[in-house]
């Protein structure tokens, strides 16, 4: 099976490259890119070759969310592997990498394999498993490292969960690191946070809601940051919310350690005024955060301190949210909404085209270890295209995902996932796109 | 008011004056006298009203008559009905209503309703020997068995028309008007 | 002018011309609870439910006998006896609350904004008797009622509130509605107990008794939750007494007329030393239960109206 993408604005941030060009996929592979494709291969076996004409779209390769919940095994309910990774799909990712906090606790080689048979009988995104850190996720006794390396899985993190001993993380970021495999924090000091359940500040002091403060997160930063320093590993800081992170990260990559981090699309576009309905859509952890933190987000993501947007999707079902907001569960169902937010980010002149898709496909690859995030010839063919004026309204209702808890519904977007493959696979197309 | 057609003063500031004499001679005349005699008001309107017979009969028999007001809008029977809430005046009753002759005073006299109101608010104050009604105008269309015991002046009309009873204590003046109702 | 709300949710959300509203019709209803017969049929036929959450005796008596002298029928519902402990949402209880039709649900909760999420939910008016450490706009409303006999007016006043600002959600309520009829208010407390930001509610705040209530018109003190010791926001009973119970001594920094207040129930000798407590030249507590009766009424009665 031959594709032939013609016609499209094809960004590859690995070759730095931006510029119209055609693209034949051959074998699940990238074949050629070039110009005028069309008529070079025309004569001979046209046939055989399903052409796509994208003039006026956009080619990238395929985006990839290092930072997803798929529920699966155990809270089926909220998402299984196939319903997230339609989702995954829909919203122009190729590749997905999921957090262990499944039920039980992604802590062993048989629930890392499970995960992988699983996505493979969904053939939709490639899923990429990431193991627990300390079994049960409980922070105390260490997984099996080499083991889940072995059954596929890419990072280590106990995510929803901070790993509060110090002592469990330093050895963690050692024994990772001798294995190449990227150790991912979720940073929160869970005696600074306790109770919380929104950003501490003026709306949390108006609204009668427990704040979290911006230095549950900061302290658990700069922790990190000095044990990499110190046992000169490599660390990921996940869903960076505050102005503090960002300095502190920026800071640290000056000296020279070895950090990466990731932000959230509703990181850089919602505050914590929005809070003032109640909304559980709204709530999510770590918790939307102040104006200027929004605006240093941005400064983050512009300046390289930030080096990837994932979504963080954590679907739920309305049974958990629909309640009072202090036993909401928090979350935000983000795969089918983040390339649209994140396209803002050009609209508002924040980051370019090119630097927005290296932060959301060959960023993510290469913290990862993944061979992705590339159109070069002879690399797989995961390939997101997109119209970047194409106007809609998030309805929840259409998503794929079965976490329906999105704070954007109703919102006018611009730009929209049109077409994505995997593997040479065309996985999804919106239904206008003629092909 | 301006717009309205057939404006028509049917009472001035003399006529509603000699009325009220003559009603307080009337209501010492039925009472025999002063004793256990007590004037209540109902707001907004037959409270001024009251107060000057409170006044007439002092002139007359040279002693003071308990005064009370009454807001009758908590007692009204379309209150569940009405969608938004009337004002809300205060009610100041501040003697005992027990056996005493109790005249209820009242600026216009209509469907009746209004009375029904304050003799249920009455009762709930007490139990008073006799409830008399004292009214300055009377305009007939009663929904209710009531009648009034003292009229100032009774006053045919159509159910169309409005009669306004204007007074010095909340208008600046005293006249008695009707007019179409559009 | 017309009172045109479905809920009562906040005083955040009211508007001064609100607020005046309420507290003239509260105090026609004064009145009626010293009649003989404390009783008027206003609202024969209609029906309260007091759903209540959190333990609380007083608020809620206090709705009951507003209701009640209302001629409305009164319902109690209160966590420990209801389906809620069942694992219940608030969700399912209010659509089965719903379905029997009431015409105004009283609700009390732990959980702030948990009015908010009923009132979306529910066709019914919906009042907010207390809800987390976010509003607990009835008290608010009988505060400023008391506050307005007892000085004859709230703008220019200048009023001290002392005590445990972070979690309570009578501060708040109070903060919102003395600022926006024109007083000034100032707060004191230990800094782990002022909120963040708080001065940008239109507040001062400070951390000495001593600094708050010179010249004060008003002192109002906050009750504290002994639990709160457990946090570590404050060390002990017996330094928080020492630093900000008001007593005779403290008290003379206020104005000479200077009334003192407390949502109740006091914990004597740890806000308030008994004899100011019971000074009833200074002290107009019961005052305040008294005029929350009549609030109560006065909400009662402007939200529940025909179906036209």
């Amino acid at each position: 099976m031959k594709i032939l993408l013609t016609g499209a604005r094809v960004i590859d941030p690995a070759r730095k490259t931006d510029t119209t060009a055609d693209i034949l996929l051959e074998d699940g592979k990238i074949a050629k890119t070039g110009t005028d494709l069309l008529s070079s291969v025309k004569s001979k076996e046209a046939v055989k070759i399903k052409i796509i004409d994208l003039d006026g779209m956009v080619l990238t390769p395929g985006l990839i969310d290092m930072h997803t919940h798929l529920r699966e095994p155990g809270l089926e309910y909220k998402e299984t592997i196939a319903s997230g990774a339609r989702a995954a799909v829909t919203g122009g990712f190729t590749s997905i990498a999921c957090m262990p906090n499944t039920d039980p606790v992604n802590d062993n080689r048989s629930i890392t394999e499970f995960i992988k048979r699983k996505a493979s009988e969904a053939a939709l995104a490639n899923v990429y498993p990431i193991g627990a850190i300390s079994r049960g996720s409980s922070g105390i006794q260490m997984t099996e490292f080499w083991d889940l390396k072995e059954a596929g899985a890419v990072a280590l993190s106990d995510d929803g969960k901070p790993v509060m001993d110090a002592a469990l993380m330093r050895h963690a970021l050692e024994y990772a690191h001798s294995l190449s495999l990227p150790v991912i924090a979720h940073s929160e000091d869970t005696n600074l946070s306790a109770g919380g359940q929104m950003n501490e500040g003026y709306y949390s002091t108006i609204l009668g809601l427990r704040g979290i403060p911006s230095i549950a997160e900061e302290v658990m930063i700069a922790r990190d940051i000095l044990i990499a320093e110190f046992t000169k590993t490599h660390l990921h800081i996940a869903h960076v919310s505050t102005a503090g992170s960002v300095r502190l990260i920026r800071n640290a990559k000056e000296r020279g350690i070895q950090i990466t981090a990731e932000t959230a699309p509703h990181y850089f576009t919602l505050t914590d005024e929005v809070l003032q309905t109640y909304s559980t859509s709204l709530k999510v952890n770590p918790p939307l955060r102040s104006a200027a933190d929004l605006k240093a987000i941005r400064e983050g993501l512009a300046d390289g301190t930030l080096d990837a947007i994932a979504t963080d999707h954590a679907p739920h079902a309305r049974t958990d949210k629909e309640l009072e907001f202090e036993y909401a569960a928090s979350g935000i169902s983000g795969l089918e909404t983040s390339l649209s937010l994140s396209l803002r980010l050009v609209q508002d002149g924040v980051l370019s085209l090119p630097d927005l898709i290296a932060k959301m496909s060959l960023n993510p690859a290469q913290i990862l270890h993944l061979p992705k995030g590339t159109l070069a010839a002879g690399a797989d063919a995961d390939i997101t295209v997109f119209d970047p004026h194409l106007k809609w309204t998030v309805d929840v209702g259409a998503f794929c995902s079965k976490g329906k808890n999105s704070p954007f519904h109703g919102w006018e977007m611009q730009g929209k996932a049109l077409l994505t493959i995997v593997g040479g696979e065309i996985k999804y197309s919106l239904p206008s796109l003629k092909i | 008011m301006a717009e309205n057609k057939n404006i028509k003063v049917v009472m001035d500031k003399e006529v509603i004056d000699r009325c009220l004499t003559r009603i307080a001679y009337e209501i010492l005349e039925k009472n025999k006298g002063v004793g256990n005699l007590a004037l209540v008001g109902i707001r907004t309107g037959g409270d001024y009203l009251a107060e000057r017979l409170k006044k007439k009969i002092f002139d007359i028999e040279g002693e003071e008559v308990p005064l009370g007001v009454l807001d009758i809008t908590l007692y009204r029977d379309d209150i569940s009905i009405s969608k938004k809430k009337p004002h809300l005046g205060k009610t100041k009753i501040l003697f005992s209503l027990d056996d005493k002759k109790v005249v209820l005073v009242d600026d216009v006299l209509f469907t009746g309703r209004t009375i029904r109101a304050a003799m249920d608010a009455l009762i709930d104050f007490g139990r008073p020997k006799m409830i008399q009604l004292a009214v300055l105008i009377d305009r007939g269309h009663r929904e209710l068995p009531i009648r009034a015991d003292f009229v100032g002046k009774n006053l045919p009309s159509s159910l169309w028309e409005a009669v306004t009873v204007s007074l010095v204590e909340k208008n600046g003046v005293d006249e008695v008007i009707i007019a179409e109702d559009n | 002018m017309k009172f045109e709300r479905k809920d009562i949710l906040g005083i955040s959300e009211l508007s001064v011309n609100e607020i005046n509203l309420i507290l003239e019709t509260a105090e026609s209803f004064l009145e009626i609870s010293t009649r003989e017969i404390k009783k008027v049929p206003t609202l024969r036929g209609k029906t309260v439910i007091n759903l209540f959450f959190e333990a609380s005796t007083r608020t809620r008596t206090s709705f009951e006998i507003a209701g009640k002298r209302l001629s409305a029928d009164t319902i109690n519902i209160s966590a420990s006896t209801s389906s809620v402990v069942k694992g219940e949402t608030l969700i399912d209880t209010a659509r089965n609350l719903e379905a029997m039709n009431p015409d105004v649900i009283v609700i009390r909760h732990s959980a702030a904004g948990a009015p908010h999420l009923l009132a979306t939910l529910v066709k019914q008016s919906i009042i907010n008797a207390g809800d987390g450490a976010h509003e607990h706009p009835t008290q608010a409303l009988l505060d400023m009622m008391t506050i307005k006999e007892k000085k004859g007016k709230i703008a220019g006043l200048k009023i001290a509130i002392i005590g445990d600002i972070t979690h309570s959600r009578v501060a708040r309520s109070n903060i919102y509605g003395l600022t926006k009829m024109g007083a000034e208010v100032v707060l004191a407390g230990p800094s782990t107990m002022l909120p963040r930001d708080i001065e940008q509610m239109g507040v001062k705040a400070y951390t000495k008794l001593e600094d708050a209530i010179p010249d004060a018109d008003v002192v109002m003190m906050l009750r504290i939750q002994l639990e709160r010791q457990k946090q570590n926001i404050f060390p002990s009973l017996r330094e928080y007494s020492q630093r900000y119970c008001l007593h005779s001594r403290n008290i003379t920094l206020a104005r000479k007329d200077a009334i003192v207040m407390h949502p109740g129930p006091i914990n004597r000798g740890v806000e308030i030393s008994p004899d100011i407590a019971d000074d009833s030249s200074r002290s107009v507590i019961l005052d305040q239960v008294n005029k929350g009766v009549a609030v109560r009424m006065a909400l009662l009665y402007l939200l529940t109206g025909g179906n036209e």
